[in-house]
């Protein structure tokens, strides 16, 4: 069963309350209906997504976001690259490496947020 | 004169004795605290912690190896750092900055070197064990004069270290009997993005795992000639991966007798391999992708831990009859498990509870936990007296 199958089915949000996710999911920020400006993750919710980028995107692009196994992500390194295409591949992956998806775990609010601060950089 | 002497010795050994009783090494370890950059020494006769160093850089991903006296780890940040930590006096003995990005090393067989893996510059350094002065520096060059990513470096019989070239798909075995003079030997087309590797306790054969494909390479580095042969090449073809939220690993501690176990790539699989003709032996159904697949020493079980969302679990494998026989629930961000030397016990790390715990293995009781700082690998200093650990 493709992956894409899978979430259609919604399998993956049983997946994902099972276990981890939990803490992540469960905070996913709800979309904002049309019209509407996106609130922006809350407060609690930022600081998942925080310990997200530090902690698990830190596994491929380092703790300090200068690269290892994926590219670095500083504000450098992500001047001038159109947000939506960076909030695409946080939540649709890189086929052919070995960036995943992370739209299980992700709203369109919070891969929103996670440009903006990595484009702001980590630690202003 | 001589009673002089004998009375300044007495009180030499007085003044040391005074600052900390004599101890040995071989029930201690470190705990690396990735976010802190700092390491806990610990200690596994009683389950305490004896202190921390600090100002080892940025140690997502770091790992280490020990100096064959178990005095010494030689801790491998992600930023480059190179840092010897001194287990007994709780210092920081040396400490280099010899790349922009590495990912782990390896400590020769003699015990005098010390490589290190880089991802920036692509490429293997070689250093001075007491002194961590560069001795030798490979460069992964391939192609174009390309430099290519670096994993899976470990250290085998004959002064000899073994890397993969991730972008490159290639295999090294380099020589360093004169460290001036390294001399590689390399195999290549060995599959596309080779992710870990591993070497056999024995230091026979030298296994990467493919993350850009099916399959597993493998090396008998008693018959180099042989060259690199393709194993487990039907592995989930035909299948869709799914997507991989942390690259597995493999590790020496993967091998139980005549089978292997290793994790799948992009599967809820751990694979076992029959050691004597390399082919598939089994498949295990875990709950989630597992990350790190490690024997207990003595063979009788194998613990699985787990990528995001899993990775508040672990399961226990007995591999009489290849089945699960516990899941554990340590906490979100379970990112390592090390064995005690005899296998009693094992350390697990829990990150975002900040935690170490200990687990009986018979009872699988939880008899320790020790509060820790983003607590990621956990490394006892008996690997020091291992091949490729």
């Amino acid at each position: 069963m493709s992956w894409i199958r899978m979430a259609l089915l919604g399998l993956i949000p049983v997946l994902v309350f099972t276990a981890v996710g939990s803490a992540l999911a469960q905070g996913a920020a709800p979309e904002p209906g049309p019209g509407q400006p996106s609130p922006g993750p809350s407060a609690e919710r930022a600081a998942a997504l925080r310990n997200l980028l530090v902690q698990d995107c830190g596994s491929c692009h380092g703790l300090t976001l200068r690269g290892g196994l994926g590219p670095a992500l500083l504000p450098a390194d992500l001047a001038g690259k159109p947000p939506a295409y960076l909030q695409a591949t946080i939540l649709y992956g890189r086929p052919g490496t070995p960036m995943p998806p992370w739209r299980p775990f992700l709203s369109d609010a919070d891969s929103a947020w996670l440009v903006e601060t990595l484009q702001r950089g980590l630690n202003p | 004169m001589r009673r002089l002497l004998a009375c300044l010795l007495c009180l030499a050994g007085a003044s040391a004795s005074a600052a900390e009783p004599l101890r040995g090494t071989g029930d201690l370890g470190i705990v690396v605290e990735r976010a802190r950059g700092s390491v806990q020494v610990i200690e596994t006769s009683t389950d305490t912690a004896l202190g921390r160093v600090e100002g080892l850089g940025d140690l997502s991903h770091a790992s280490a190896v020990f100096s064959r006296d178990g005095r010494y780890a030689y801790v491998f940040g992600r930023d480059g750092g190179l840092s010897k930590v001194d287990l007994l006096t709780r210092t920081l003995a040396a400490r280099v900055v010899q790349g922009g990005n590495s990912i782990g090393g390896a400590i020769s067989q003699d015990g005098r070197l010390v490589a290190v893996s880089n991802y920036e510059p692509g490429g293997v350094r070689v250093f001075d064990a007491a002194t961590l002065a560069q001795v030798a520096d490979i460069p992964a060059t391939y192609g174009n004069g390309q430099l290519s990513k670096v994993i899976g470096l470990v250290d085998a019989p004959g002064q000899r270290f073994v890397f993969s070239l991730w972008d490159a798909g290639e295999i090294w075995v380099a020589d360093l009997r004169d460290p001036a003079k390294p001399e590689v030997r390399r195999f290549k087309d060995i599959g596309r993005q080779p992710y870990d590797a591993l070497i056999t306790p024995d230091g026979r054969y030298y296994i990467a795992g493919l993350f850009g494909e099916d399959g597993m390479a493998l090396l008998d580095l008693w018959d180099l000639d042989a060259g690199v042969r393709r194993i487990l090449p039907k592995y989930g073809q035909g299948g869709e991966r799914l997507p991989v939220y942390k690259m597995p690993h493999l590790d020496g501690w993967a091998i139980a007798g005549d089978r292997a176990f290793v994790p799948a790539v992009g599967g809820h699989q751990v694979l076992v391999i029959d050691t004597g003709t390399w082919q598939e032996a089994g498949r295990i159904e875990v709950l989630g992708q597992p990350v790190f697949v490690r024997v207990r020493p003595d063979g009788r079980q194998v613990w699985v831990n787990f990528a995001l969302p899993d990775n508040g679990q672990v399961q226990v494998i007995d591999t009489k009859d290849l089945r699960i026989i516990q899941t554990l629930n340590p906490g979100l961000g379970v990112l390592h498990m090390e064995f005690e030397p005899k296998g009693e016990a094992v350390w697990v790390s829990v990150r975002d509870a900040d935690r170490v715990d200990v687990y009986d293995t018979a009872t699988f009781a939880r008899t320790a936990t020790l509060p820790a700082d983003k607590p990621s690998g956990i490394f006892l200093t008996d690997r020091a007296n291992r091949i490729g650990l």
